[in-house]
Protein backbone atom coordinates (compact mmCIF):
# COMPACT_ATOMS: atom_id res chain seq x y z
CA UNK A 1 0.00 0.00 0.00
CA UNK A 2 1.23 3.19 -1.02
CA UNK A 3 1.52 6.48 1.32
CA UNK A 4 -0.57 9.06 -0.10
CA UNK A 5 1.45 11.87 -1.00
CA UNK A 6 0.73 14.75 -3.83
CA UNK A 7 2.80 13.94 -6.77
CA UNK A 8 4.37 16.53 -9.35
CA UNK A 9 4.33 15.80 -13.01
CA UNK A 10 7.43 15.78 -14.59
CA UNK A 11 8.61 14.50 -17.75
CA UNK A 12 10.03 11.12 -16.40
CA UNK A 13 13.58 11.95 -18.44
CA UNK A 14 13.77 15.09 -15.40
CA UNK A 15 13.62 12.94 -12.72
CA UNK A 16 16.71 9.96 -13.36
CA UNK A 17 17.64 9.85 -9.57
CA UNK A 18 21.29 8.74 -10.49
CA UNK A 19 21.84 11.34 -12.67
CA UNK A 20 20.43 14.10 -9.84
CA UNK A 21 22.75 12.17 -7.73
CA UNK A 22 25.70 12.26 -9.43
CA UNK A 23 25.19 16.55 -10.02
CA UNK A 24 24.66 16.47 -6.56
CA UNK A 25 27.77 15.28 -5.24
CA UNK A 26 29.55 17.60 -7.81
CA UNK A 27 27.72 20.21 -6.37
CA UNK A 28 28.73 19.43 -2.81
CA UNK A 29 32.54 18.60 -4.23
CA UNK A 30 32.60 22.14 -5.85
CA UNK A 31 32.11 23.47 -2.30
CA UNK A 32 33.95 21.00 -0.55
CA UNK A 33 37.14 22.13 -2.03
CA UNK A 34 36.17 26.03 -2.18
CA UNK A 35 38.65 28.09 -0.03
CA UNK A 36 36.09 30.58 0.51
CA UNK A 37 34.38 30.08 3.60
CA UNK A 38 32.15 32.17 5.25
CA UNK A 39 32.63 31.83 8.82
CA UNK A 40 34.85 34.74 10.48
CA UNK A 41 37.27 33.59 13.12
CA UNK A 42 36.11 35.78 15.72
CA UNK A 43 38.60 36.32 18.47
CA UNK A 44 41.06 36.51 15.73
CA UNK A 45 39.44 38.39 12.93
CA UNK A 46 36.37 40.64 13.64
CA UNK A 47 33.59 42.25 11.21
CA UNK A 48 33.68 46.13 11.06
CA UNK A 49 30.99 48.26 12.50
CA UNK A 50 28.28 49.95 11.69
CA UNK A 51 29.08 53.76 12.14
CA UNK A 52 25.54 53.69 13.45
CA UNK A 53 26.71 50.90 15.90
CA UNK A 54 25.19 51.30 19.32
CA UNK A 55 27.42 49.78 22.36
CA UNK A 56 29.23 49.97 25.49
CA UNK A 57 28.30 53.34 26.89
CA UNK A 58 31.40 55.86 27.13
CA UNK A 59 31.60 59.70 28.53
CA UNK A 60 33.78 61.97 26.74
CA UNK A 61 35.56 64.44 28.34
CA UNK A 62 36.88 68.27 28.32
CA UNK A 63 40.06 69.46 27.56
CA UNK A 64 41.46 68.89 31.23
CA UNK A 65 40.05 65.47 31.74
CA UNK A 66 36.96 65.93 33.09
CA UNK A 67 33.42 64.59 32.23
CA UNK A 68 31.57 66.66 29.81
CA UNK A 69 28.68 65.92 31.58
CA UNK A 70 26.67 68.83 33.32
CA UNK A 71 24.37 67.03 35.32
CA UNK A 72 21.28 68.49 34.12
CA UNK A 73 19.34 65.03 34.24
CA UNK A 74 17.82 64.71 30.65
CA UNK A 75 19.07 61.47 30.12
CA UNK A 76 17.59 59.88 33.03
CA UNK A 77 14.78 61.19 32.37
CA UNK A 78 14.68 59.77 28.86
CA UNK A 79 15.75 56.94 29.32
CA UNK A 80 12.92 53.63 28.68
CA UNK A 81 15.10 50.98 30.92
CA UNK A 82 15.56 52.98 33.68
CA UNK A 83 19.35 51.87 33.92
CA UNK A 84 21.19 55.89 34.57
CA UNK A 85 21.90 57.07 37.72
CA UNK A 86 22.01 60.63 38.51
CA UNK A 87 22.88 62.39 41.46
CA UNK A 88 23.91 66.57 40.07
CA UNK A 89 26.10 68.48 42.16
CA UNK A 90 27.55 71.62 41.99
CA UNK A 91 31.34 73.48 42.20
CA UNK A 92 31.95 77.06 44.06
CA UNK A 93 31.57 78.55 40.19
CA UNK A 94 27.97 77.23 40.06
CA UNK A 95 29.68 74.65 37.42
CA UNK A 96 27.17 71.52 37.95
CA UNK A 97 28.79 68.25 37.70
CA UNK A 98 27.54 64.83 38.36
CA UNK A 99 28.46 63.30 41.55
CA UNK A 100 27.15 60.04 40.67
CA UNK A 101 26.74 59.01 37.57
CA UNK A 102 26.04 55.03 37.02
CA UNK A 103 24.86 53.63 33.71
CA UNK A 104 23.99 49.53 34.35
CA UNK A 105 24.60 47.71 31.01
CA UNK A 106 22.67 44.85 32.20
CA UNK A 107 19.68 47.06 32.04
CA UNK A 108 20.35 49.52 28.93
CA UNK A 109 18.48 48.58 25.96
CA UNK A 110 21.12 50.59 23.65
CA UNK A 111 18.17 52.55 21.98
CA UNK A 112 20.64 55.56 22.31
CA UNK A 113 18.25 58.10 23.49
CA UNK A 114 20.86 59.41 26.05
CA UNK A 115 23.41 60.29 23.31
CA UNK A 116 20.37 62.08 21.43
CA UNK A 117 19.23 64.19 24.36
CA UNK A 118 22.30 64.86 25.67
CA UNK A 119 22.28 69.13 25.11
CA UNK A 120 26.73 68.62 25.90
CA UNK A 121 27.55 65.67 23.60
CA UNK A 122 28.96 63.86 26.59
CA UNK A 123 26.83 60.38 26.63
CA UNK A 124 27.43 58.08 23.53
CA UNK A 125 26.79 55.05 23.19
CA UNK A 126 29.98 53.03 21.44
CA UNK A 127 31.04 51.02 18.63
CA UNK A 128 32.04 48.24 20.95
CA UNK A 129 30.47 44.98 22.23
CA UNK A 130 33.01 43.16 24.07
CA UNK A 131 31.46 43.76 27.85
CA UNK A 132 31.63 40.15 29.19
CA UNK A 133 31.41 40.26 33.02
CA UNK A 134 31.68 37.73 35.55
CA UNK A 135 29.26 39.44 38.08
CA UNK A 136 25.77 41.64 37.56
CA UNK A 137 27.58 44.25 39.31
CA UNK A 138 30.48 44.22 36.94
CA UNK A 139 27.82 45.76 34.26
CA UNK A 140 27.13 48.91 36.68
CA UNK A 141 28.99 51.36 35.12
CA UNK A 142 30.53 54.50 37.46
CA UNK A 143 31.89 57.95 35.99
CA UNK A 144 35.38 56.83 36.09
CA UNK A 145 34.78 53.65 34.20
CA UNK A 146 32.59 55.22 31.83
CA UNK A 147 35.22 58.29 30.86
CA UNK A 148 38.29 55.55 30.96
CA UNK A 149 36.47 54.14 27.80
CA UNK A 150 38.25 54.57 24.33
CA UNK A 151 36.53 52.79 21.74
CA UNK A 152 34.74 54.89 19.02
CA UNK A 153 31.62 56.39 19.91
CA UNK A 154 28.28 55.83 17.80
CA UNK A 155 27.22 58.48 14.79
CA UNK A 156 23.26 58.84 15.34
CA UNK A 157 21.43 58.55 12.76
CA UNK A 158 20.75 61.93 10.89
CA UNK A 159 17.11 62.60 9.04
CA UNK A 160 18.71 64.84 6.37
CA UNK A 161 21.42 62.12 5.87
CA UNK A 162 19.09 58.57 6.21
CA UNK A 163 21.32 56.74 4.48
CA UNK A 164 24.54 57.72 6.21
CA UNK A 165 26.37 59.26 3.53
CA UNK B 1 64.90 -15.14 3.27
CA UNK B 2 65.25 -18.87 4.79
CA UNK B 3 62.87 -21.93 4.69
CA UNK B 4 61.70 -20.51 8.38
CA UNK B 5 60.19 -17.99 7.03
CA UNK B 6 58.31 -18.80 5.04
CA UNK B 7 56.01 -21.32 6.73
CA UNK B 8 52.50 -19.84 8.63
CA UNK B 9 53.34 -18.83 11.84
CA UNK B 10 49.88 -20.84 12.94
CA UNK B 11 52.61 -23.92 12.96
CA UNK B 12 54.38 -22.44 16.59
CA UNK B 13 51.74 -22.80 18.63
CA UNK B 14 53.24 -20.61 21.44
CA UNK B 15 54.26 -17.69 18.77
CA UNK B 16 50.47 -17.74 16.93
CA UNK B 17 49.03 -17.35 20.28
CA UNK B 18 51.24 -14.69 21.29
CA UNK B 19 51.16 -12.67 17.95
CA UNK B 20 47.49 -12.99 18.00
CA UNK B 21 46.76 -11.27 21.45
CA UNK B 22 49.06 -8.58 20.09
CA UNK B 23 47.35 -8.24 16.79
CA UNK B 24 43.94 -7.96 18.79
CA UNK B 25 45.29 -5.07 21.11
CA UNK B 26 46.88 -3.48 18.49
CA UNK B 27 44.62 -3.45 15.37
CA UNK B 28 41.45 -2.44 17.69
CA UNK B 29 43.79 -0.13 19.15
CA UNK B 30 43.90 1.33 15.69
CA UNK B 31 40.07 0.95 14.79
CA UNK B 32 39.31 2.68 17.95
CA UNK B 33 41.72 5.39 17.48
CA UNK B 34 40.11 5.83 13.68
CA UNK B 35 36.70 5.67 14.98
CA UNK B 36 37.32 8.61 16.99
CA UNK B 37 39.15 10.78 14.60
CA UNK B 38 36.05 9.71 11.89
CA UNK B 39 33.97 11.24 14.19
CA UNK B 40 36.07 14.74 13.90
CA UNK B 41 36.43 14.33 9.79
CA UNK B 42 32.94 13.94 9.40
CA UNK B 43 32.24 17.09 11.02
CA UNK B 44 35.10 18.91 8.66
CA UNK B 45 33.49 17.73 5.87
CA UNK B 46 30.03 18.87 6.79
CA UNK B 47 31.72 21.96 7.38
CA UNK B 48 33.63 21.89 4.45
CA UNK B 49 31.01 21.38 2.06
CA UNK B 50 28.47 23.69 3.83
CA UNK B 51 31.24 26.69 3.63
CA UNK B 52 32.29 26.61 7.39
CA UNK B 53 35.50 25.78 8.86
CA UNK B 54 34.26 23.05 11.49
CA UNK B 55 35.56 22.29 14.60
CA UNK B 56 39.36 24.02 14.87
CA UNK B 57 40.11 25.31 18.94
CA UNK B 58 40.82 21.90 20.41
CA UNK B 59 44.26 21.25 19.34
CA UNK B 60 46.09 22.24 15.83
CA UNK B 61 43.03 22.26 13.47
CA UNK B 62 40.80 20.55 15.59
CA UNK B 63 42.35 17.80 16.28
CA UNK B 64 41.45 16.72 19.91
CA UNK B 65 37.97 17.13 19.15
CA UNK B 66 37.30 13.69 19.52
CA UNK B 67 38.79 13.49 23.16
CA UNK B 68 37.26 16.77 24.27
CA UNK B 69 33.74 15.26 23.09
CA UNK B 70 34.68 12.14 24.63
CA UNK B 71 35.97 13.65 28.44
CA UNK B 72 32.34 15.40 27.54
CA UNK B 73 30.22 12.50 27.26
CA UNK B 74 31.83 10.72 30.38
CA UNK B 75 30.95 13.63 32.90
CA UNK B 76 27.23 13.71 32.06
CA UNK B 77 24.44 12.89 33.38
CA UNK B 78 23.31 9.11 32.93
CA UNK B 79 19.59 9.18 32.79
CA UNK B 80 17.42 6.13 31.73
CA UNK B 81 13.74 6.04 31.61
CA UNK B 82 12.39 4.55 34.80
CA UNK B 83 9.31 2.44 32.87
CA UNK B 84 11.77 0.86 30.60
CA UNK B 85 13.41 -2.31 30.69
CA UNK B 86 16.98 -1.21 32.55
CA UNK B 87 18.80 -4.52 32.08
CA UNK B 88 18.08 -4.87 28.22
CA UNK B 89 18.27 -0.94 27.82
CA UNK B 90 22.19 -1.01 29.45
CA UNK B 91 22.83 -4.55 27.06
CA UNK B 92 21.78 -2.63 23.83
CA UNK B 93 24.58 -0.17 23.24
CA UNK B 94 26.76 -3.35 24.37
CA UNK B 95 25.42 -4.70 21.55
CA UNK B 96 25.36 -2.42 18.75
CA UNK B 97 29.12 -1.32 19.79
CA UNK B 98 30.59 -5.00 20.05
CA UNK B 99 28.76 -6.29 16.25
CA UNK B 100 30.27 -3.21 14.84
CA UNK B 101 33.96 -4.14 16.23
CA UNK B 102 34.22 -7.68 15.51
CA UNK B 103 33.37 -7.97 11.52
CA UNK B 104 36.43 -5.85 11.37
CA UNK B 105 38.27 -9.34 12.73
CA UNK B 106 38.28 -11.11 9.58
CA UNK B 107 39.59 -8.50 6.87
CA UNK B 108 43.14 -8.26 5.89
CA UNK B 109 45.00 -5.15 5.73
CA UNK B 110 48.01 -6.03 3.86
CA UNK B 111 50.24 -8.62 2.55
CA UNK B 112 51.79 -10.93 4.90
CA UNK B 113 54.71 -10.00 7.48
CA UNK B 114 57.45 -12.08 7.78
CA UNK B 115 58.34 -12.50 11.92
CA UNK B 116 61.56 -14.94 12.87
CA UNK B 117 58.67 -16.95 13.66
CA UNK B 118 57.06 -17.89 10.32
CA UNK B 119 54.33 -15.83 7.88
CA UNK B 120 52.06 -13.64 9.75
CA UNK B 121 48.51 -12.81 8.19
CA UNK B 122 47.65 -9.07 8.75
CA UNK B 123 44.23 -9.86 10.02
CA UNK B 124 43.52 -10.60 13.30
CA UNK B 125 41.77 -13.70 12.18
CA UNK B 126 41.75 -14.62 8.33
CA UNK B 127 38.78 -17.35 8.84
CA UNK B 128 37.93 -19.94 6.17
CA UNK B 129 34.38 -18.62 6.43
CA UNK B 130 35.18 -15.24 5.84
CA UNK B 131 32.62 -13.56 4.02
CA UNK B 132 30.03 -15.76 5.86
CA UNK B 133 31.30 -14.57 9.12
CA UNK B 134 30.89 -10.78 9.04
CA UNK B 135 27.40 -11.32 7.21
CA UNK B 136 26.53 -13.39 10.20
CA UNK B 137 27.86 -10.82 12.71
CA UNK B 138 26.02 -7.12 10.83
CA UNK B 139 22.73 -9.23 11.11
CA UNK B 140 23.12 -9.36 14.94
CA UNK B 141 24.17 -5.51 14.50
CA UNK B 142 20.25 -5.08 14.51
CA UNK B 143 19.36 -6.52 17.86
CA UNK B 144 21.79 -3.46 19.84
CA UNK B 145 19.38 -0.85 17.79
CA UNK B 146 16.06 -3.00 18.05
CA UNK B 147 16.47 -3.55 22.13
CA UNK B 148 16.99 0.15 22.42
CA UNK B 149 14.55 1.27 20.97
CA UNK B 150 11.99 -1.58 22.54
CA UNK B 151 13.62 -0.96 25.93
CA UNK B 152 13.42 2.62 26.09
CA UNK B 153 9.81 2.77 26.75
CA UNK B 154 9.80 5.46 24.68
CA UNK B 155 7.58 5.45 21.34
CA UNK B 156 9.92 7.75 18.87
CA UNK B 157 12.83 4.98 20.44
CA UNK B 158 10.07 2.16 19.23
CA UNK B 159 9.64 3.54 15.56
CA UNK B 160 12.96 4.15 15.14
CA UNK B 161 13.83 0.22 17.02
CA UNK B 162 11.16 -1.07 13.94
CA UNK B 163 12.37 1.48 11.26
CA UNK B 164 15.56 -0.34 11.93
CA UNK B 165 15.13 -4.06 11.81
CA UNK B 166 12.81 -3.41 8.76
CA UNK B 167 15.42 -1.95 6.86
CA UNK B 168 18.34 -3.98 8.14
CA UNK B 169 16.38 -7.47 7.31
CA UNK B 170 15.59 -6.49 3.43
CA UNK B 171 18.78 -5.02 2.53
CA UNK B 172 20.73 -7.46 4.58
CA UNK B 173 19.25 -9.71 1.81
CA UNK B 174 20.57 -7.16 -1.13
CA UNK B 175 24.05 -7.11 0.55
CA UNK B 176 24.04 -11.21 0.39
CA UNK B 177 22.79 -11.70 -3.14
CA UNK B 178 25.08 -8.92 -4.21
CA UNK B 179 28.22 -10.38 -3.18
CA UNK B 180 27.83 -13.97 -4.33
CA UNK B 181 29.23 -12.85 -7.97
CA UNK B 182 32.60 -12.24 -5.81
CA UNK B 183 32.06 -15.45 -4.37
CA UNK B 184 31.66 -16.96 -7.77
CA UNK B 185 34.54 -15.77 -9.32
CA UNK B 186 36.96 -16.21 -5.94
CA UNK B 187 35.40 -19.69 -5.18
CA UNK B 188 36.04 -19.06 -1.85
CA UNK B 189 34.76 -17.23 1.17
CA UNK B 190 37.85 -16.60 2.72
CA UNK B 191 38.83 -12.80 2.60
CA UNK B 192 42.66 -13.61 1.87
CA UNK B 193 41.06 -15.75 -1.33
CA UNK B 194 39.16 -13.29 -2.80
CA UNK B 195 42.46 -10.49 -2.58
CA UNK B 196 44.42 -12.69 -4.24
CA UNK B 197 41.88 -13.73 -6.73
CA UNK B 198 41.56 -9.84 -7.08
CA UNK B 199 45.37 -9.50 -7.63
CA UNK B 200 45.56 -11.96 -10.75
CA UNK B 201 41.96 -11.77 -12.03
CA UNK B 202 41.84 -8.23 -11.83
CA UNK B 203 39.66 -5.79 -9.69
CA UNK B 204 36.01 -6.68 -8.80
CA UNK B 205 35.11 -3.09 -9.60
CA UNK B 206 35.67 -3.86 -12.93
CA UNK B 207 34.56 -7.76 -13.35
CA UNK B 208 31.64 -7.16 -11.18
CA UNK B 209 30.78 -3.35 -11.57
CA UNK B 210 27.07 -3.52 -10.86
CA UNK B 211 27.70 -5.91 -7.69
CA UNK B 212 29.64 -3.14 -6.53
CA UNK B 213 26.80 -0.24 -6.87
CA UNK B 214 24.21 -2.81 -5.31
CA UNK B 215 26.67 -3.52 -2.46
CA UNK B 216 27.56 -0.02 -1.65
CA UNK B 217 24.27 0.53 -1.58
CA UNK B 218 23.06 -2.29 0.56
CA UNK B 219 26.53 -1.32 2.76
CA UNK B 220 25.18 2.61 3.05
CA UNK B 221 21.36 0.81 4.09
CA UNK B 222 23.17 -1.15 6.65
CA UNK B 223 24.69 0.68 8.53
CA UNK B 224 21.97 3.05 8.66
CA UNK B 225 23.76 6.32 6.95
CA UNK B 226 21.91 9.03 4.79
CA UNK B 227 20.27 8.47 2.52
CA UNK B 228 18.75 4.94 4.88
CA UNK B 229 19.22 7.19 7.96
CA UNK B 230 15.55 6.57 8.86
CA UNK B 231 16.41 4.84 12.18
CA UNK B 232 17.43 8.13 13.50
CA UNK B 233 15.19 10.39 11.33
CA UNK B 234 15.83 13.52 13.82
CA UNK B 235 13.29 15.20 11.87
CA UNK B 236 10.75 12.50 12.74
CA UNK B 237 11.85 10.76 15.42
CA UNK B 238 13.85 13.31 17.89
CA UNK B 239 16.63 11.02 17.59
CA UNK B 240 15.18 7.55 16.84
CA UNK B 241 16.23 4.92 18.68
CA UNK B 242 18.38 6.81 21.37
CA UNK B 243 16.51 9.08 21.72
CA UNK B 244 16.14 8.18 25.51
CA UNK B 245 20.46 7.71 25.73
CA UNK B 246 22.70 9.98 27.06
CA UNK B 247 26.02 10.11 28.24
CA UNK B 248 28.74 7.23 27.19
CA UNK B 249 25.77 5.04 26.16
CA UNK B 250 24.82 7.44 23.63
CA UNK B 251 28.30 8.11 22.66
CA UNK B 252 28.74 4.36 22.14
CA UNK B 253 25.82 3.94 19.59
CA UNK B 254 27.75 6.85 18.33
CA UNK B 255 30.81 4.71 18.08
CA UNK B 256 28.91 1.69 16.87
CA UNK B 257 27.70 3.65 13.76
CA UNK B 258 31.18 5.20 12.60
CA UNK B 259 32.58 1.64 13.84
CA UNK B 260 30.04 0.06 10.84
CA UNK B 261 30.95 2.57 8.51
CA UNK B 262 34.36 1.84 9.00
CA UNK B 263 34.09 -1.91 8.44
CA UNK B 264 31.75 -1.53 5.46
CA UNK B 265 34.57 0.76 4.32
CA UNK B 266 36.80 -2.08 4.95
CA UNK B 267 34.66 -4.67 2.98
CA UNK B 268 33.94 -2.38 0.03
CA UNK B 269 37.95 -1.98 -0.10
CA UNK B 270 38.58 -6.04 0.25
CA UNK B 271 35.91 -7.44 -1.91
CA UNK B 272 35.79 -4.86 -4.83
CA UNK B 273 38.97 -2.77 -4.67
CA UNK B 274 41.51 -6.01 -4.20
CA UNK B 275 41.55 -5.26 -0.85
CA UNK B 276 45.32 -4.43 -0.23
CA UNK B 277 46.59 -5.24 -3.14
CA UNK B 278 48.79 -2.48 -5.23
CA UNK B 279 47.12 -1.56 -8.71
CA UNK B 280 49.03 -2.00 -11.76
CA UNK B 281 51.54 -3.90 -9.94
CA UNK B 282 52.45 -7.56 -9.50
CA UNK B 283 55.47 -7.17 -7.20
CA UNK B 284 53.21 -6.91 -4.33
CA UNK B 285 51.31 -10.44 -4.39
CA UNK B 286 54.47 -12.54 -5.62
CA UNK B 287 57.88 -13.40 -4.35
CA UNK B 288 58.65 -13.75 -0.51
CA UNK B 289 56.84 -11.70 2.03
CA UNK B 290 58.75 -8.28 3.86
CA UNK B 291 58.04 -5.74 5.58
CA UNK B 292 58.26 -3.08 3.16
CA UNK B 293 55.38 -4.81 0.57
CA UNK B 294 53.28 -5.37 4.43
CA UNK B 295 53.67 -1.45 4.97
CA UNK B 296 53.05 -0.49 1.16
CA UNK B 297 49.89 -2.43 0.86
CA UNK B 298 49.15 -1.61 4.44
CA UNK B 299 48.76 2.00 2.96
CA UNK B 300 47.16 0.80 -0.04
CA UNK B 301 44.63 -0.19 2.02
CA UNK B 302 44.10 2.83 3.82
CA UNK B 303 43.82 4.85 0.63
CA UNK B 304 41.21 2.43 -0.54
CA UNK B 305 39.08 2.45 2.70
CA UNK B 306 39.61 5.86 2.97
CA UNK B 307 37.88 6.20 0.01
CA UNK B 308 34.89 4.89 0.62
CA UNK B 309 34.90 6.62 4.09
CA UNK B 310 34.71 9.89 2.62
CA UNK B 311 32.16 9.16 -0.03
CA UNK B 312 29.76 8.26 3.50
CA UNK B 313 30.59 11.78 4.20
CA UNK B 314 30.25 13.12 1.19
CA UNK B 315 26.54 11.48 0.21
CA UNK B 316 25.73 11.72 3.89
CA UNK B 317 25.67 15.62 3.27
CA UNK B 318 24.71 15.99 -0.24
CA UNK B 319 21.49 13.36 -0.22
CA UNK B 320 17.93 14.06 1.78
CA UNK B 321 16.69 10.99 3.46
CA UNK B 322 14.60 8.61 1.67
CA UNK B 323 10.53 8.50 2.43
CA UNK B 324 10.12 5.18 4.31
CA UNK B 325 7.74 3.26 1.39
CA UNK B 326 11.29 4.24 -0.88
CA UNK B 327 13.44 2.84 1.28
CA UNK B 328 11.28 -0.92 1.03
CA UNK B 329 10.45 -0.62 -3.13
CA UNK B 330 14.57 0.13 -3.55
CA UNK B 331 15.32 -2.93 -1.21
CA UNK B 332 12.57 -5.04 -2.48
CA UNK B 333 11.64 -4.53 -5.96
CA UNK B 334 14.98 -2.88 -7.14
CA UNK B 335 17.67 -4.30 -5.15
CA UNK B 336 16.32 -8.09 -5.23
CA UNK B 337 15.37 -8.87 -8.28
CA UNK B 338 18.09 -7.05 -9.93
CA UNK B 339 20.53 -8.77 -8.23
CA UNK B 340 19.22 -12.17 -8.57
CA UNK B 341 19.46 -11.43 -12.27
CA UNK B 342 22.84 -10.72 -12.27
CA UNK B 343 23.94 -13.59 -10.23
CA UNK B 344 22.53 -15.34 -13.13
CA UNK B 345 23.97 -13.31 -15.90
CA UNK B 346 27.58 -13.64 -14.57
CA UNK B 347 26.98 -17.64 -13.29
CA UNK B 348 26.01 -17.92 -17.17
CA UNK B 349 28.83 -15.57 -18.43
CA UNK B 350 30.96 -17.94 -16.33
CA UNK B 351 30.01 -20.81 -17.70
CA UNK B 352 30.50 -19.45 -21.21
CA UNK B 353 34.07 -18.25 -20.74
CA UNK B 354 34.93 -21.57 -19.04
CA UNK B 355 33.58 -23.28 -22.34
CA UNK B 356 35.96 -21.25 -24.25
CA UNK B 357 38.40 -21.84 -22.40
CA UNK B 358 39.42 -18.66 -21.63
CA UNK B 359 41.69 -18.42 -18.14
CA UNK B 360 41.00 -15.04 -15.47
CA UNK B 361 42.97 -12.48 -16.56
CA UNK B 362 42.85 -9.15 -18.79
CA UNK B 363 40.88 -10.70 -21.82
CA UNK B 364 38.51 -12.33 -18.98
CA UNK B 365 38.34 -9.11 -17.13
CA UNK B 366 37.64 -6.99 -20.56
CA UNK B 367 34.10 -9.22 -21.09
CA UNK B 368 32.96 -8.63 -17.92
CA UNK B 369 33.46 -4.97 -17.97
CA UNK B 370 31.99 -4.59 -21.41
CA UNK B 371 28.76 -6.98 -19.99
CA UNK B 372 28.73 -4.76 -16.71
CA UNK B 373 28.80 -1.65 -18.99
CA UNK B 374 25.33 -2.92 -20.90
CA UNK B 375 24.01 -3.76 -17.57
CA UNK B 376 24.55 -0.34 -15.81
CA UNK B 377 23.49 1.44 -19.09
CA UNK B 378 20.21 -0.78 -19.12
CA UNK B 379 19.37 0.11 -15.55
CA UNK B 380 20.94 3.77 -15.30
CA UNK B 381 19.62 5.28 -18.76
CA UNK B 382 16.70 3.45 -19.61
CA UNK B 383 15.28 1.69 -16.35
CA UNK B 384 16.31 4.68 -14.63
CA UNK B 385 13.51 6.91 -15.30
CA UNK B 386 11.38 7.87 -12.25
CA UNK B 387 11.10 4.08 -11.36
CA UNK B 388 14.57 3.51 -9.17
CA UNK B 389 13.22 5.39 -6.30
CA UNK B 390 9.56 5.33 -6.72
CA UNK B 391 6.96 7.52 -6.96
CA UNK B 392 9.59 10.65 -7.56
CA UNK B 393 6.59 11.15 -10.49
CA UNK B 394 3.46 9.81 -11.80
CA UNK B 395 2.08 8.05 -14.66
CA UNK B 396 1.73 10.55 -17.43
CA UNK B 397 -0.29 10.19 -20.89
CA UNK B 398 1.97 10.61 -24.08
CA UNK B 399 0.17 13.56 -25.05
CA UNK B 400 0.47 15.48 -22.17
CA UNK B 401 4.30 14.76 -22.17
CA UNK B 402 4.43 16.20 -25.42
CA UNK B 403 2.89 18.98 -24.41
CA UNK B 404 5.13 19.59 -21.69
CA UNK B 405 8.34 18.58 -23.79
CA UNK B 406 7.31 21.45 -26.53
CA UNK B 407 7.02 23.77 -24.10
CA UNK B 408 10.34 22.86 -22.41
CA UNK B 409 11.84 23.55 -25.57
CA UNK B 410 10.21 26.87 -26.55
CA UNK B 411 12.11 28.03 -23.61
CA UNK B 412 8.99 28.70 -21.34
CA UNK B 413 9.08 27.86 -17.44
CA UNK B 414 8.07 24.32 -17.22
CA UNK B 415 4.97 24.35 -15.31
CA UNK B 416 4.96 21.25 -12.65
CA UNK B 417 1.06 20.71 -12.79
CA UNK B 418 -0.70 19.06 -9.73
CA UNK B 419 -4.04 17.19 -10.75
CA UNK B 420 -6.91 17.24 -8.29
CA UNK B 421 -6.65 13.70 -7.38
CA UNK B 422 -2.95 12.30 -7.66
CA UNK B 423 -2.44 8.72 -9.13
CA UNK B 424 0.24 7.19 -6.46
CA UNK B 425 3.61 6.04 -8.88
CA UNK B 426 1.97 2.57 -9.83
Amino acid sequence: MAIKVKVMDRPVEQVSYVRATLSGLAHTFKHLVDPHKVTTQYPEETEALSKRWRGTHRMLTKVEGKAKCVGCGLCPTVCPANCIKLVPGEDEQGNRFPLVFEIDEFRCIFCGYCQEVCPEEAIHVGRHYENAELSRDGFVYDLERLTAQTHPVCEMWDPADPAGE
Amino acid sequence: MGPLLMTPISDNVTAFTIASAIKVLVFFGVYLVTVALLTLAERKVSAWIQDRHGPNRTGPGGLLQPAADGVKNFMKEELSPGAGNSILFTLAPAIAFCTAMVSWAVIPFAAPLPTPWGVMSVAIADLPVGFVFTLAISSLGVFGITLAGWSSNNKYSLLGGLRSSAQMISYEIAMGLSVIPVLLLAGNVKMSAIVSQQASGGWNVLNLSFAFLTFLISAFAETNRLPFDLPEAESELVAGYHTEYSSMKFSMFFIAEYANMLTASGLLATLFLGGWDIPFTAWDNSGDPSLLKTLLTLVSFMLKAGFFLFLYMWIRWTLPRFRYDQLMALGWRFLLPVSLGYIVLIASALLVLQVLGIQPGVIQTGILLVLNIVVLVLVFVIFDRGRLVSPTTSKMSAAEMLRLRMQDRAGSVLSATVRPEPEMGD
